[in-house]
């Protein structure tokens, strides 16, 4: 028998949810980390007539009750490229029924044949409804300020190849990102990006300093879990990243918590100059969209440090494996995976 | 009329400060005699029951039930949640006024109590402290008290206005009864769902700050102390549902200052934490939030301590289809009456010692007073009868499934209950067998 940490059995206690979902990263064991690292390397190596036949047939529901291009896109090629049948249900094109219950649109989809779906929806704590009454395996692709989880499984496989190589990123073990440092600078208070961060990376044994002002980022932050700091100095947080990771801001945030905008870019703007002198090395992250000239820089978007970019591709990766193990196939499919 | 005989029960009377073996006479409605046991046994009646190994005590009274008619008959109507109530051994509950329409006249207020709704125990009501419960205009509450108004109260929310809740004090002192209040700073907990905590950040939700409902206590004891001062009057105000050390804090000095301030606390706010929120669980969504450890610890001291003058359920069913929605979108509230004292029993008597009398005292006999319910709360010869009997040692599961009230919301569902009630008798007749 293999001994089983409590971290492990919290992780896969019994929950009223289809197995193959994926609502919060606390409900992911590292062994599961790693199988879904491994599953988005093999997926990746195949070629793409043998990478369309694992979800040939089957039928994934895109719902989305807030716009997001690039979360959307991503799960919808990831889906296509593995030959299932994707359908976009938004409200943006109004095929969402004005003030019909996500219970009731959820059970319109299965009705229809979707056997998973993806949900994007304002509310913290949505896809859990959806999950409990539908029973279909859901795969969070953003629930208000509460998590996104396939965002902070793509920045992991980005940090392990570029900070442990291509090697590494194929499977985890809980000293995987033992010595990095991950600063995750900006409004950790509404980012959901942040929250599935600071809940998966100390998992894997890294360290992560959130970095902000007290109003969008309380002490509260804290109780997010083990390996979680706070460090209100960016200069001072950076010095020890090994990943900077910046978060979007948004200004009229700002204005609402009556934050100056020129004081936030002269103190957390993360620009060629303070990276130069405080963290030469680290790896530049950020889930985008970016607003340039605010919380990140030019330079340091389209620098040498920036992996943006990668992180796009290591999304649709990710979310391929996700959509495997949603739907039990590829090696989801076998045996006791 | 009827006679109920109730042989070889151990009687707790707090009032009357019994707690040992009585024997039990019931006729036409009240107490025709308490006895030591056997001295009663030549008298005749239509129903014998045999307490051998229950608590015979005057029935619980909740003082703040939600039972949603008219308007909500859908989530309960008055016949169920008095049914409900029953089951859980209360033999008076008062219905809070937020109905639609708010119950805010005398004519509402008569409707309400009328025997046509078809309550099975004693129901009295505290009307809406303001027009609406809008919060501008105080209501009539001359004639409300005289047609049966125990009480006033904007429940739901708070009466805010700080001249609006001193004319409400002021008016409730004339007429010698409690203004009940809701007590949440409202423009601090706009968009919030749960407990400001950690729990609520790690969830994603905007949290209500302690503050909210620490800022009206202290407000309304300040106006206490204000109108004690320059009119003369000693108003009474009774503080719903506390649920933070801070609020408990302030009236623990009020007490001790000698203002006339009683307040409640609800079963879930001393037996569970916001930890019970757990994934998104709207049935651990309730106004006020459950707190965090700390708090639900500093209610259980002030129950133990005496700070808290009784407990209250704040029964407020919802029907399912308004709790399986995103958290932020459901109602806050949930059904208490059938675990009331299955809970007190086992957090406050079994874990903390708390003595029978004193459960009974907080159930019972200290709500009557608040809501001065003459000949109800104590079981002395010409009081109602009003009975619960229960097995104080029966442990067993609460099944939501099983509840007589309309709905199914609550946090409870599978929980250890201590406590089994057998037989609630209201004035002398028996509206539930366990
Ligand atoms: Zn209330």
């Amino acid at each position: 028998m293999q001994k089983v940490s409590e971290e492990e059995a919290a992780a896969g206690a019994q929950r009223p949810y289809a197995e193959g979902s994926l609502l919060s990263v606390a409900h992911l064991s590292v062994d599961e980390i790693s199988r879904i690292l491994s599953e988005t390397d093999r997926i990746r190596s195949l070629a793409p007539a043998e990478r369309s036949a694992i979800l040939r047939g089957r039928t994934v529901a895109l719902l989305f009750y807030e716009s997001s291009t690039r979360t959307r896109t991503s799960f919808e090629l990831a889906a296509k490229s593995l030959g299932a049948t994707t359908t976009l249900v938004s409200d943006k094109s109004s095929s969402i029924e004005k003030g019909e219950s996500l219970k009731d649109t959820g059970l319109t989809l299965r009705a229809l044949g979707a056997e998973c779906i993806i949900l994007r929806h304002s509310a913290s704590g949505a896809p859990f409804v959806l999950a409990r009454e539908t029973g279909l395996p859901v795969l969070n692709a953003g629930d208000g300020m509460h998590e996104h989880p396939s965002q902070a499984l793509l920045d992991l496989r980005t940090m392990l190849t570029r900070l442990r190589g291509p090697e590494a990123a194929k499977a985890v073990d809980s000293k995987a990102l033992a010595g990095v440092t991950v600063v995750i600078t900006g409004d950790i208070l509404h980012s959901r990006v942040a929250r599935s961060n600071a809940m998966l990376l100390p998992k894997l044994g890294a360290r992560v300093i959130l970095c902000g002002p007290e109003k969008l980022l309380p002490e509260l932050a804290l109780g997010l879990g083990e390996g979680v700091e706070i460090e209100r100095d960016f200069d001072r947080a950076l010095a020890q990243a090994n990943v900077a990771m910046m978060l979007r801001i948004q200004r009229e945030r700002l204005a609402g918590l009556e934050l100056d905008l020129g004081d936030y870019i002269a103190r957390y703007q993360l620009n060629g100059e303070r990276l130069a002198a405080h963290a030469p090395k680290a790896l530049v992250l950020h889930p985008g969209p970016m607003i340039r000239g605010l919380e990140i820089s030019d330079e340091v978007a389209d620098g040498p440090q920036s992996a943006i970019e990668e992180q796009v591709a290591h999304g649709l990766a990710v979310r391929s494996a996700l959509l495997a193990r949603a739907l039990r196939a590829g090696a989801f499919g076998k045996g006791n995976a | 009329m009827s006679e109920i005989l109730i042989l070889n029960g151990r009687l707790v009377d707090p009032l009357n400060n019994i707690d040992e073996p009585k024997d039990l006479l019931l006729r036409d409605g009240r107490v025709a005699a308490v006895e030591t046991p056997g001295a009663l046994k030549g008298a005749a009646a239509a129903e014998v029951i045999d307490a051998a190994g229950l608590v015979v005590a005057p029935g619980l009274i909740d003082v703040h039930v939600h039972l949603r008619e008219p308007g909500q008959t859908y989530k309960e109507t008055i016949a169920t949640g008095t049914a409900a109530a029953a089951a859980g051994g209360f033999t008076t509950v008062v219905a809070m006024p937020n109905t639609v329409p708010v119950n805010d006249t005398v004519e509402k207020l008569a409707w309400m109590l009328a025997p046509e709704r078809g309550s099975v125990v004693n129901l009295v009501a505290m009307p809406a402290a303001t027009v609406g419960s809008m919060g501008v205009e105080v209501t009539d509450f001359e004639a409300l008290r005289a047609a049966g108004a125990v009480g006033f109260t904007d429940d739901g929310k708070p009466v805010l206005e700080d001249h609006i809740m001193r004319a409400a004090l002021v008016a409730a002192a004339r007429v010698q009864a409690p203004v009940s209040q809701h007590a949440e700073d409202t423009r601090l907990t706009g968009g919030c769902s749960m407990n400001a905590g950690p729990m609520a950040f790690r969830l994603g939700l905007r949290g209500m700050p302690v503050e909210a409902e620490a800022k009206i206590v202290e407000r309304d004891l300040q106006l206490l102390r204000e109108i004690e001062k320059s009119e003369g009057l000693r108003p009474h105000l009774h503080v719903q549902h506390v649920s933070t050390t801070r609020a408990i804090e302030a009236i623990r000095s009020a007490k001790r200052e000698g203002l006339h301030v009683t307040c409640e606390i609800a079963p879930h706010h001393f037996a569970l934490n916001e930890e019970a929120v757990g994934d998104y669980n709207t049935h651990a969504k309730m106004n006020p939030p459950l707190r965090v450890e700390e708090d639900r610890v500093q209610m259980v001291e002030a129950l133990l301590d005496g700070t808290a003058d009784c407990i209250a359920t704040d029964h407020a069913p919802h029907a399912a289809f308004e709790k399986r929605q995103e958290f932020e979108r459901a109602p806050n509230g949930i059904t208490g009456l059938e675990t009331a004292l299955g809970v007190a029993l086992r957090v406050l008597h079994r874990a903390q010692g708390l003595s029978l009398s004193r459960i009974v005292q907080l159930m019972s006999t200290t709500p009557a007073a608040i809501v001065s319910l003459a000949g109800r709360g104590a079981l002395g010869v010409g009081h109602y009868g009003d009975v619960v009997l229960f097995d104080a040692g029966a442990e067993w599961t609460f099944d939501a499934n099983a509840s007589r009230s309309k709905s199914r919301n609550t946090p409870f569902d599978g929980a250890p209950m201590l406590g089994r009630v057998r037989y609630t008798i209201c004035e002398g007749r028996v509206v539930y067998r366990g």
